[in-house]
C-alpha cells in the first residue's frame, strides 16, 4: 500500500469516492467525489470527474460545460502592473458612470468564454477612474473583481481545521454556533489523544465527533452518546476516515443510560418484532458475549459472512412463488442479522461504558448540558478532564453550581474566547473590520475520586479550616459548603 | 504514567500533579521513600502516593488534604518550571488545530523554551509522529531533553541545540508542520520551507509584536506560502458567584399618602428589598495580549 507502482504521490491523488473539500476564496464545501454527478458551489455547477487522478491541493478552473481543468501553476498572475496611480481619492466622484461596460456587456464576455482574468482586465481597461485610484485602492479593486469573476476551485483533503471553518462560515446553526477556536479549546482541554477512551455527546452534525476521532488517529475508542433514534454523523463522514477508524467508534442511546447505570440494561429482547424465534436469539447471545469482554475494535465481518452465504443459495429453476418465498425469507433473515448486529453493537458500547473508566468526556449539544453532564460523568474515571460546550452561559453556570454541590470534580473553569483576525500588508496592517461576536462558552474540569472516607455524608464537617478558607478565597465561587 | 498515555495507579518514578487548590498546582517526581512538603503538611511518597489511584485524595501530615492528578500537557503548562516565557493553553489549542496536528504528524519546533508547547504537540502526534525541536540555549535544550525522558516521551522527540536561523532544523522534506517562536522568525522561513514535506504543510509563527508579524508575512509571501492568516485569541474566564442587588425605594405611590404597605413598619428597608442572582463576573484583570499567531500553508513543490 505504501509503495504504489512507483508513484510517490499515490496517496495524495484524488480518487473516485473520496470525501474532499472544495475551496473558493474563503468559502468551503465538503463533497464526495462521484463520477458524473453535478456539484453546485457558489452558484456554479460542475462535475468533479476531471479531478480524479489529480493531486490534492490542485486548483481547477471551471471550463464551459462544467468540466474542471487544472490551472497552470503560475504565481505571477498580477494583472497589468499598475503604472499610473493617484495620490489620494480627492478626484474620485461616485457618479455611477466610471465603468463603461454594462451588465449585458459583461454577460456577453462571459458567454464568449472569456476567462475570469480576462474579464477583470476588461473591467480595468473600461474603468475611467482606475488610473486615479491610489495604488492600494487599485489592488483592492482587482482583488474584489477577481473574487467575483474568477472561478478557481481548489480540491483539498478534509481536516478538522477546514471542516470547522466550513461549518462556522456556512452553517453555524448546524453546529450550535461552535466557533473553530472554541472547538480547538475543547480538543486540547479534553486531552484528546491516541489510545484513550472518550465519550462524546454532540448535536453538531458530527463535527465534534469527527474532530475527536481525528485526534485519536484510529487508536483507542470513542463512544458516541446519542439522543432519539440514531446518531448524527454527516460531519464525521466528511472527514473521510479510513475504515479502521470506524471500528473504534461505538454508539449508545441516551435513553438507555439509566438502565445501564442501574444494571438493568436488557440486551436480549430488543424490540424484536413479531417475537422472532426467541430460541435463536438466546442461542446467539452466547458468542455475542465475547465483544463484551474484548470490546473495542471487534470486527463487523463476523456477521456479514452468513449474509453473503445466504445470498449465494440461489434457486436454479424456480417458480415465481418460490422466489417470492425466498425473497421474503431473505428479507427476514437480513432483518434478523441487522437486529443482531444492532444488539451486538449496543452490547459492545455498554461494555465500554460499564467499566466507568472513560478517559474523557466531551459535550457540545443543543440540550441543557446540566443533566447530560451529571449523568455521563458517572462513566469517567478519576483524574480525567471533561469539557462541556454550550452556546449560552447561564446553562453552564448551572452546571458549575451543581458540580460544586455534588463534588467529584475540581479545577472547574467557565470560559469563552475572543478571536480577532488581522490584515497584514505593508503600511496597511490593522484588525479585520468584522469579527465574530462570540464563539460560545466552555465549562472544563477534572474528575476526582468520590469521597469514600465518610460514605453518606455529602461533605466532611471537619474539613481543615485553612483549606476551606483558601479555597473560598482563591476560587471566587460562592461557598462550596452545602 | 506517561504524558501520552493514561494509567490508573501511581507508580515509583512517575510524575504526579498535586492539586492544592484552584490555580495552585505542584508537580512531584514520585520516588519511593521521598517526601514532599506542602502547605498542608508532608506527603510521604511510599505510603501516600505509590499504589494510589490518580485522582484520589491524599491527607497530608497536618491533616489537610490534596488531590493527586495524572499529568497532562495542560496541567504541566500551569505548573512547569519557567526557564523562558511560555505558551499557554489557549494559544496552544489553536496552534494544534490550525497546524492540523494529529497522531503521526511530524513537527518541527523552535525554540523549545520551557517545553510547554512541546508537551502538547507530543501528546497529539503520539504514538507514530515525531517532534524535532531546536533550541539555541544549550542548558535549556539539555533540561528539556531531561524532562522528556522523565515524562516518558523521549522516543517521540529529537532535541537539537542549534540556532534555527542559521542552521535550520537539521531535517529536510519530512515535516507536516513547523512552529516558530523566535525573535526573528523571518530569518527562519527558508529553513522552515526546507523542513516541510514536498507535498506541502502548515506553518505557524508566534510573535508578540506586530513589526515581527509584518516582516514574517513578507518573508512567507516571497517564499511562496499561501493562505496567510494572522489572528489573536484571548481567553475570558467567568467567575461564578451569587450577587445581591438591593432594590431602591421610590417612596409611596400617588394617593397612598404615608402608609407604606410592603416595607417593614419601622422604616428600615425590608428583607426582600434586594434580589439575589447567580451570575458570572470577569476577573479584575486578564491577559490582554500574548502574541499574534500567523498561519500559512506551504503548497506542493
Amino acid at each position: 500500500m505504501a509503495d504504489n507502482a512507483g508513484d510517490p504521490d499515490a496517496e495524495c491523488r484524488i480518487s473516485d469516492g473520496d470525501y474532499v473539500v472544495l475551496k473558493r476564496g474563503d468559502v468551503f464545501k465538503a463533497v464526495q467525489i462521484q463520477k458524473k454527478s453535478k456539484v453546485v458551489f457558489e452558484k456554479q455547477w460542475f462535475h468533479l470527474d476531471n479531478a480524479i487522478g489529480e493531486l490534492y491541493g490542485t486548483t481547477f478552473e471551471i471550463a464551459p460545460g462544467g468540466t474542471l481543468q487544472p490551472r497552470k501553476p503560475k504565481h505571477t498572475e498580477s494583472t497589468t502592473e499598475a503604472k499610473e496611480a493617484g495620490m489620494d481619492n480627492r478626484h474620485i466622484v461616485d457618479d455611477g458612470k466610471s465603468q463603461k461596460l454594462t451588465r449585458e456587456d459583461i454577460e456577453t464576455l462571459k458567454e464568449q468564454g472569456l476567462k475570469g482574468q480576462e474579464i477583470v482586465q476588461q473591467l480595468i481597461d473600461n474603468s475611467t477612474t482606475f488610473r486615479d485610484k491610489t495604488e492600494f485602492a487599485q489592488e483592492k479593486y482587482i482583488k474584489k473583481k477577481k473574487k467575483k469573476y474568477e472561478s478557481n476551485i481548489t480540491v483539498l483533503k478534509p481536516s478538522a481545521r477546514i471542516l470547522a471553518l466550513m461549518y462556522h462560515g456556512r452553517e453555524p446553526g448546524k453546529i450550535c454556533h461552535l466557533r473553530y477556536d472554541t472547538l480547538a479549546q475543547m480538543l486540547t482541554l479534553g486531552n484528546i489523544h491516541a489510545g484513550s477512551k472518550i465519550i462524546v455527546f454532540e448535536t453538531c452534525a458530527g463535527l465534534v465527533l469527527g474532530s475527536v476521532m481525528e485526534r485519536m488517529g484510529g487508536y483507542g475508542s470513542v463512544i458516541q452518546m446519542y439522543p432519539g433514534g440514531g446518531p448524527t454523523r454527516a460531519g464525521m463522514e466528511s472527514f473521510g476516515f479510513p475504515s479502521h477508524f470506524h471500528d473504534t467508534l461505538h454508539d449508545f442511546p441516551l435513553c438507555k443510560v439509566n438502565a445501564l447505570l442501574a444494571g438493568t440494561l436488557d440486551l436480549e429482547c430488543k424490540e424484536t418484532e413479531a417475537s422472532e424465534t426467541n430460541g435463536s436469539s438466546e442461542k446467539l447471545s452466547g458468542p455475542a458475549e465475547q465483544p463484551l469482554i474484548g470490546a473495542q475494535g471487534d470486527t463487523e465481518e463476523g456477521n456479514s459472512e452468513p449474509q453473503s452465504m445466504e445470498v449465494s443459495t440461489d434457486p436454479a429453476e424456480s417458480t415465481e412463488k418460490e422466489e417470492r418465498e425466498k425473497r421474503k425469507e431473505l428479507r427476514a433473515q437480513e432483518k434478523k442479522i441487522k437486529m443482531e448486529e444492532k444488539r451486538r453493537r449496543l452490547a459492545a458500547a455498554a461494555a465500554l461504558l460499564e467499566g466507568r473508566n472513560a478517559d474523557g468526556l466531551v459535550i457540545a449539544s443543543r440540550f441543557h448540558p446540566c443533566p447530560v453532564l451529571l449523568e455521563l460523568l458517572k462513566f469517567v474515571a478519576p483524574s480525567r478532564p471533561f469539557v462541556v460546550y454550550c452556546q449560552y452561559r447561564e446553562a453552564l453556570i448551572e452546571c458549575y453550581t451543581k458540580l460544586r454541590e455534588q463534588g467529584g470534580a475540581i479545577s472547574l473553569r467557565l470560559t469563552d474566547s475572543w478571536l480577532r483576525h488581522y490584515q497584514v500588508l505593508p503600511n496597511r496592517t490593522h484588525p479585520v473590520l468584522l469579527m465574530s461576536g462570540g464563539g460560545g462558552y466552555l465549562l472544563s474540569g477534572i474528575t476526582v475520586a468520590a469521597d469514600v472516607s465518610k460514605p453518606g455524608a455529602p461533605q466532611r464537617p471537619e474539613e481543615p479550616a485553612a483549606k476551606r478558607m483558601k479555597l473560598n478565597k482563591t476560587d471566587s465561587s460562592c461557598t462550596s459548603s452545602s | 504514567m506517561s504524558f501520552v498515555e493514561y494509567s490508573e495507579f501511581i507508580r515509583d518514578g512517575d510524575v504526579a500533579i498535586v492539586f492544592l487548590g484552584h490555580d495552585s498546582l505542584m508537580p512531584v517526581k514520585v520516588q519511593s521513600g521521598a517526601q514532599t512538603q506542602t502547605r498542608y503538611g508532608v506527603i510521604r511518597h511510599s505510603t501516600d502516593l505509590i499504589g494510589q489511584r490518580f485522582g484520589s485524595k491524599v491527607t497530608c501530615s497536618k491533616g489537610g488534604w490534596v488531590y493527586v492528578l495524572h499529568p497532562t500537557p495542560e496541567l504541566w503548562t500551569v505548573c512547569l518550571p519557567h526557564r523562558t516565557q511560555i505558551l499557554y493553553t489557549t494559544d496552544i489549542a489553536n496552534i494544534t488545530l490550525m497546524l492540523e496536528l494529529k497522531p503521526g504528524s511530524v513537527v518541527c519546533e523552535s525554540g523549545t523554551g520551557s517545553g510547554s508547547l512541546s508537551h502538547a504537540i507530543l501528546r497529539t502526534i503520539a504514538p507514530t509522529g515525531h517532534l524535532h525541536t531546536v533550541e539555541f540555549h544549550a542548558q535549556r535544550a539539555e533540561k528539556a531533553a531531561q524532562e522528556f525522558r522523565e515524562h516518558k516521551v523521549s522516543h517521540l522527540v529529537t532535541v537539537k541545540n542549534q540556532d534555527v536561523c542559521k542552521e535550520g532544523f537539521g531535517v529536510t522534506g519530512v515535516a507536516d508542520a513547523v512552529f516558530l517562536d523566535i525573535p526573528s522568525p523571518w530569518e527562519a522561513i527558508t529553513h522552515a520551507k526546507r523542513a516541510l514535506k514536498r507535498k506541502g504543510g502548515r506553518l505557524c509563527s508566534f510573535s508578540p509584536c506586530m513589526e515581527q508579524v509584518q516582516r514574517t508575512c513578507e518573508a512567507l509571501l516571497s517564499l511562496g506560502f499561501e493562505e496567510l492568516c494572522t489572528m489573536e485569541v484571548l481567553l475570558q474566564t467567568h467567575d461564578v458567584r451569587t450577587v445581591s442587588l438591593p432594590l431602591p425605594d421610590f417612596g409611596p405611590k400617588d394617593g397612598q399618602s404615608e402608609t407604606t404597605p410592603n416595607p417593614a413598619p419601622d422604616g428600615t428597608p425590608s428583607a426582600h428589598a434586594s434580589v439575589t442572582c447567580r451570575t458570572a463576573t470577569p476577573p479584575r484583570e486578564i491577559a490582554g495580549h500574548t502574541g499574534y499567531l500567523t498561519f500559512a500553508t506551504k503548497p506542493r513543490d
